[in-house]
């Protein structure tokens, strides 16, 4: 069946207090939709369960990039292409902007904003490995004011968060002290393009004096939502990098993950490949931390 | 239905129809439909502007790549709404007069078009490509063509008909440097 346009109430009240006065009106009654990369589909499919939306595209006050000495802020209407665009982000936080460039196409990417794939909160979302392993923080924002939590608390369960009724997902701040750190992000997924994510993993570390100093391990496809492998990172932490610390964290990672069968993969293949990816990290950062 | 302000600020809405205002291929238009119409059905429907296409409806497929503000986007994706006041490039935008696009010469020479169902977003989007970046290596122009898939699988002669317009603009250029380069101007 398709979408009837008929059905389906949309305003653009053009401002961010006038969005957050709408929600706050009417708790839970209006969804916001920005680029409309996940909506649109649901919408065509005769699928919308939305009778009211509230637009979010074109707000200045959501769409932004602001650089400070300490951390990246970033509007939740900013898109993927105003990420990939973005100098500083490419320089110091590069998995944030290789996950942009694998989200869909150009057409895609023009549209679909970092606060949309967080809040539509798939499991297999393309940002948010590289967000768990930047340590990111994300604030939400309603009449009654903002809070601001890390983000590895935002999901609570399949396509659940923590937003009020009345929030909105308001600035993801990402902290700029991972310049000195190994940087690992790569999805396995069908085609480089287009693909959604069968296992995903991003992970930054730091080696010091031969241990391991500092690790995040940030997984998509892994759980019901995208969530960071805290038992592994602790099997890893303190550790030398040796074949015997890289087992125990393979059988670390496969006692964590909760990973299913479904129409894009195995739940035995994701096992799989989430230690091999882990496994690769590892080496990587060993060999790195070799270079003299 | 409430009365709602656009981003212009403008009362736009009676009756569940929203008055959207923009500029479509260089013509200023106003179409008053419900908002959450797509910006592809209004193209077709009430512009008649049918060279956009529809092919999957869920932004998989970009058959109905059109050009809004400078960026590509899939206009099956678009609720009309947000296309208020934004300058949109469609396929039918890209000729001048009897002019073809050096795309679509080159598309037509190079054997790029054979059902031609994708063909006019693939045009969308090696004309996106070519105003960011006129001299495209292969990779950049299979990344930028690689929301846009065509079931005859001619993908590479559609590669080649990119390359070939790149050339002939630049061409064209070198030819003429003084003349503003028309197509990407819009």
């Amino acid at each position: 069946m398709r979408g009837n346009a008929q059905e389906h109430d949309l305003v653009a009240p053009g401002n961010l207090g006038a969005v957050l006065d709408l929600l706050a009106a009417e708790p839970g009654q209006w969804t916001p939709i920005a680029g409309g990369t996940e909506l649109m589909v649901a919408f065509a499919a005769g699928k919308l369960n939305a009778s009211k939306l509230v637009s979010l595209w074109g707000i200045p006050d959501l769409r932004f990039i602001a650089v400070t000495g300490d951390s990246i802020a970033v509007g939740a209407a900013a898109t993927f292409l105003d990420l990939r665009r973005h100098s500083v982000i490419a320089a110091e936080l590069p998995l944030l902007a290789k996950a942009a460039s694998w989200i869909g196409s150009v057409a895609n990417q023009s549209r679909a904003t970092l606060g949309g794939n967080l809040v539509n909160g798939s499991p297999a979302a393309d940002s948010s490995p590289a967000l768990l392993a930047y340590d990111a923080e994300i604030e939400m924002i309603s009449v009654r004011g903002a809070r601001r939590i890390p983000y590895c608390e935002f999901h609570t369960g399949y396509k659940r968060n923590r937003l009020a009724p009345d929030e909105l997902l308001y600035t993801i701040y990402l902290p700029r002290r991972f310049k000195r750190h190994t940087h690992y992000l790569r999805k396995v997924g069908t085609r480089r393009a287009m693909a959604i994510a069968k296992v995903a993993l991003g992970a930054t570390a730091l080696v010091a004096n031969g241990l391991i100093h500092e690790i995040r391990l940030g997984a998509a496809s892994l759980a019901p939502f995208p969530a960071r492998l805290m038992a592994t990172e602790a099997a890893l932490l303190g550790q030398a990098i040796a074949p015997e610390t890289i087992r125990a964290a393979r059988r670390a990672l496969l006692a964590e993950v909760q990973p299913i069968d479904d129409i894009r993969s195995t739940a035995g293949y994701r096992r799989r490949v989430a230690a091999n990816l882990l496994e690769e990290f590892l080496l990587e950062l060993s060999a790195k931390a070799k270079r003299p | 239905m409430n009365t709602a302000r656009n981003v212009n600020g403008r009362e736009h809405r009676s009756g569940g129809q929203a008055t959207i205002h923009f500029t479509v291929n260089g013509r200023n238009r106003a179409v008053t439909v419900p908002p959450m119409k797509r910006l592809l059905d209004v193209l077709r429907e009430d512009l008649h502007l049918t060279g956009t296409k529809e092919g999957c409806g869920e932004g998989e497929c970009g058959s109905c790549s059109v050009r809004m503000n400078g960026e590509l986007v899939n206009s099956c994706l678009v609720p009309v709404l947000q296309a208020e006041g934004a300058k949109i490039l469609t396929v039918e935008g890209l000729a001048v007069g009897k002019h073809l696009h050096p795309l679509q010469e080159a598309f037509l020479n190079q054997g790029g078009a054979q059902c031609g169902i994708c063909t006019p977003g693939m045009l969308m989007a090696a004309e996106q490509l070519l105003a960011q970046n006129p001299h495209p290596t292969m990779a950049e122009i299979r990344e930028a063509l690689a929301g846009n898939l065509c079931r005859c699988t001619g993908f590479m002669r559609i590669f080649e008909s990119v390359v070939a317009a790149a050339a002939a603009e630049s061409a064209t250029q070198a030819k003429a440097p003084h003349l503003e380069k028309t197509h990407h101007a819009r």
